[in-house]
């Protein structure tokens, strides 16, 4: 079933240069698709404005009830993800329910 | 045993040393809290790594210990001898504890468990009930900052809590190096980030900056230098730094300064283990009473306490983690762990290159062929670089064994009532890692011997006009290819005359003898000799000084003692510093050839016929206006052959006395691989070893100093030891 959704392979720096552009591209995906897969693999910088868009189209899927997952990811974006802690809000949709309840809960 | 428990108890007993050394410099100086975090360091890493490979019974002791030392930090427990007494004893435990380690079915015996349970209730009656405190605190929510010792909260990191300004990215900076750089310099420990101020998506801006963390970072820094790291974004960003050990109300304060949800910031300080659930929740409540009048916080007090439950171990773990890797990482960068026998295996091969290097050079220089000949040169220059390296790669320096007897002085001296100081120098010496475990027993014999026999008592010492504290003091030094350990005091030294009465009670010398100094303390190495007064529990059972010599002798070294009554004795022990090749110096007698370390050669005479004439039957030489004992190997190996033409002697020194060897011919400097000798051969004087010509023949390597020996006793009119008849044909 994972295996027929659509997949999503992002390419190259992913940074303020093509934030704009990515944003929408991103976004659009996220809502028009259920369940997409986002294959990062072939990112080969990633910087804040990244790592916010990134975060943005997961919270985004969530608060539609839509599942976005990262298939893949290259060296670049596991350093950046380790360096901020953000492995589990991204990695294991289990938490993010939980986050997502503790924001609501105030 | 698997590899992990394995390298667990390795680093335990190395951190146990550490612990050993901290607790002593504690206590000395009750005050160094530098001393104090590094033992509550090891304490608790052996603790994280016992819960790792599964020794929950390690895990169980060290953890009463880890909270007592977490007391001590925080100043509610006051750190005297007797808690350090406690403490010592308490790492000693550990080092028993681990002895079951290495077997995941062993469990301790009960005579070990009694032990530690003592040790424990020890460890609790010095720790503050903190039960009873959480107690005292739900009923009195006033007396909060007072009950937990200041609130101060146990946690070593600055806290760091940074939101960046929205205009940061396009200003060209990228908050990420910043987190980079910040890892650079010291550790994070635990961090979060903080999106939460990012709007909904059509309103989120891709180039403005959301960005905020809030970071644990433990380093030796100061508040300035971390904010230096921010300068740049100084003006634009919301930057607090709250330094280690900061007061629970304080981490309150910033959590109530900062946008963010309160519960959010409060779990983040839990999972970051700066603060407890509790103290979080007591201080919350203190706020919000101070602000509003009335408690209304009991659901999130519930929420955090619950949230304990679930995140519990997975903080246990993370912060153990980080521990380790915080704590090895200093040594990984300058040491890889390798495995003994991975050495030994490279010197046996460098052992091999260089016979067959030896082998080449002989060729090449029978062939008189220029080009090959300087080729082999070359090579063997490179082979006597790859001999040197690889014998280094086993040296350590001495110093470490020498710190552990900061221990065992203490120790002692505390048994026998002496105030005792130990003195190290030399530390810096290198030997043979194999030689350095080895010598660790003799040399606690040693040390003990000194403050037990040496070292007088505080009144005696007085009387005497010394100092009331005693001083024990150990030094390394390298002489001529050996390495010189001394183990001296400033004690009453040793009574010559009640030692020679003794030798004559044991008949171990004649009555009416005169033997030197030397000679006589030699003596003492003998089984079952002591001059104690007393038997004490740790020497003066006559079993001791021969051991100590068995085992340096076992090492192909030497023991010797100086000493002049009253004002102290010096034991020095000498070892080979490598037991495997050596730089010689190549002999002929006859057709036989014969090597002694080119460390010990002196210098080379050529006899003359009419010395020889004058001296035949006395084998000594008068060098200039010494007289220097000889030995004729020709006689000693009885070698058939007929003495040559022109014979030459080569002068070895050994532990400051000399002898010349009479051969025929000196053939020069030879780098020698020392194969040891069969087993039956273990009684031979005179011989130490063999080794390979690079003409694939044999040569023996003399033992000099057991030939000195047999130079001076025959000299002294003694006795010469029985020829060998061995001839190596």
């Amino acid at each position: 079933m994972q295996d027929t959704s659509p997949l999503l392979v992002i390419e190259g720096a992913v940074t303020i240069y093509s934030a704009q552009e990515l944003k929408d591209q991103l976004l659009v995906a996220v809502r028009d698709n259920p369940e997409l897969q986002l294959d990062l693999s072939q990112v080969t910088e990633l910087d804040s404005a990244g790592l916010q868009l990134l975060y943005l189209a997961k919270r985004e899927a969530a608060r539609g009830s839509h599942s976005l997952r990262i298939v893949a990811h290259s060296d670049a974006v596991r350093e950046v993800f380790d360096l901020c802690n953000l492995n589990a809000y991204f990695g294991d949709p289990t938490l993010i329910p939980a986050w997502e309840a503790s924001r609501q809960s105030t | 045993m698997d590899e992990l428990r394995q390298a667990y108890i390795a680093e335990s007993q190395e951190l146990l040393a550490s612990l050993d050394e901290n607790l002593l410099t504690l206590e000395q100086n009750p005050a160094d809290a530098d001393a104090l975090n590094a033992v509550f360091r090891a304490a608790h890493t052996i603790k994280g790594g016992a819960g790792i490979v599964e020794c929950e019974y390690i895990v169980d002791f060290t953890h009463v210990l880890e909270n007592a030392l977490d007391s001590a930090r925080d100043g509610r427990i006051k750190v005297d001898s007797g808690l350090i007494q406690l403490l010592l004893a308490s790492g000693d435990q550990i080092a028993r504890l681990l002895e079951f380690a290495s077997d995941p079915e062993a469990r301790p015996d009960a005579a070990t468990l009694a032990r530690g349970e003592e040790l424990l209730a020890g460890l609790r009656a010095y720790s503050p009930g903190q039960a009873g405190a959480g107690g005292d605190l739900a009923a009195h929510p006033d007396a909060h900052v007072e009950s937990s010792g200041g609130g101060m909260v146990g946690h070593d990191c600055w806290h760091i809590s940074i939101r960046f300004g929205e205009n940061v990215l396009r200003e060209g900076m990228d908050p990420l190096s910043f987190l980079r750089y910040l890892a650079g310099f010291g550790e994070i420990a635990h961090l979060a980030s903080l999106l939460d101020a990012m709007p909904a998506a059509e309103a989120m801006d891709p180039e403005a900056c959301y960005l905020g963390f809030e970071i644990d970072f433990r380093a030796d820094t100061s508040k300035e230098k971390i904010e230096r790291v921010f300068d740049f974004v100084r003006d634009s960003c919301l930057l607090n730094i709250l330094p280690p050990y900061s007061r629970v109300s304080e981490y309150v304060e910033l959590i109530m300064s900062l946008p963010e949800d309160t519960m959010r910031l409060g779990e983040i300080l839990v999972h970051a283990g700066a603060i407890t659930p509790t103290e979080l929740e007591q201080g919350l409540r203190t706020q919000s009473q101070a602000e509003t009048g009335q408690a209304q916080t009991a659901p999130l007090g519930e929420i955090l306490v619950e949230q304990q439950v679930v995140q519990k171990e997975l903080v246990e773990a993370a912060v153990v983690k980080q521990a380790q890797v915080s704590d090895k990482k200093a040594q990984d960068a300058k040491l890889i762990r390798v495995h003994a026998d991975k050495l030994d295996q490279l010197i046996n091969l460098v052992g091999e290159l260089v016979i067959a290097g030896a082998s080449a050079a002989l060729l090449a220089q029978k062939a008189k062929d220029e080009g090959m000949f300087e080729a082999t040169s070359t090579i063997s220059r490179l082979v006597d670089e790859i001999r040197d390296g690889a014998l280094r790669l086993r040296m350590v320096q001495i110093g470490e064994t020498f710190n552990r007897f900061h221990r065992v002085v203490r120790d002692v001296s505390r048994d026998l009532g002496k105030d005792i100081e130990l003195v190290i120098t030399g530390g810096e010496a290198e030997l043979d890692k194999t030689v350095v475990e080895k010598i660790s027993d003799p040399l606690t014999h040693m040390v003990r011997n000194a403050i037990d026999h040496g070292i007088e008592s505080a009144e005696a010492r007085i009387a005497a006009g010394k100092p009331a504290r005693g001083r024990v003091h150990l030094n390394a030094f390298h002489e001529s290819g050996n390495i010189v350990i001394e183990v001296s005091d400033d004690g009453g030294g040793l009574k010559r005359d009640r030692i020679k009465q003794k030798a004559i009670d044991k008949g171990l010398l004649s009555a009416d003898a005169e033997p030197t100094d030397a000679d006589l303390f030699k003596l003492l190495f003998e089984p079952g000799f002591s001059t104690a007064d007393q038997i004490s529990n740790l020497s003066g059972r006559g079993v001791g000084l021969d051991v100590v010599k068995r085992n340096i002798e076992a090492l192909r070294g030497t023991a010797s003692i100086d000493s002049r009554e009253g004002v102290g004795t010096t034991m020095a022990i000498r070892l080979p510093l490598t037991l495997a090749i050596i730089d010689g110096f190549l002999m002929g007698v006859g057709k036989s050839a014969y090597v002694v370390p080119l460390d010990m050669v002196e210098e080379c005479i050529e006899l003359k016929q009419e010395e020889t004439r004058t001296n035949a039957c006395t084998n000594v030489l008068n060098l200039r206006g010494e007289v220097l004992p000889l030995i004729r190997l020709r006689e000693y190996f009885a070698l058939a052959s007929r003495s040559g033409r022109r014979e030459n002697v080569v002068v070895v020194k050994y532990a400051g006395s000399k002898a010349g060897l009479v051969v025929d011919e000196l053939m020069g400097e030879f780098q020698t691989v020392i194969k040891p000798l069969g087993h039956i051969f273990t009684h031979l004087r005179g011989i130490s070893g063999s080794t390979i010509l690079g003409s694939g023949e044999v040569a023996l390597i003399l033992d000099v100093p057991s030939l000195i020996t047999l130079a001076t006793e025959f000299e002294s009119g003694r006795r010469l030891a029985p020829a060998l008849t061995l001839s190596n044909h």
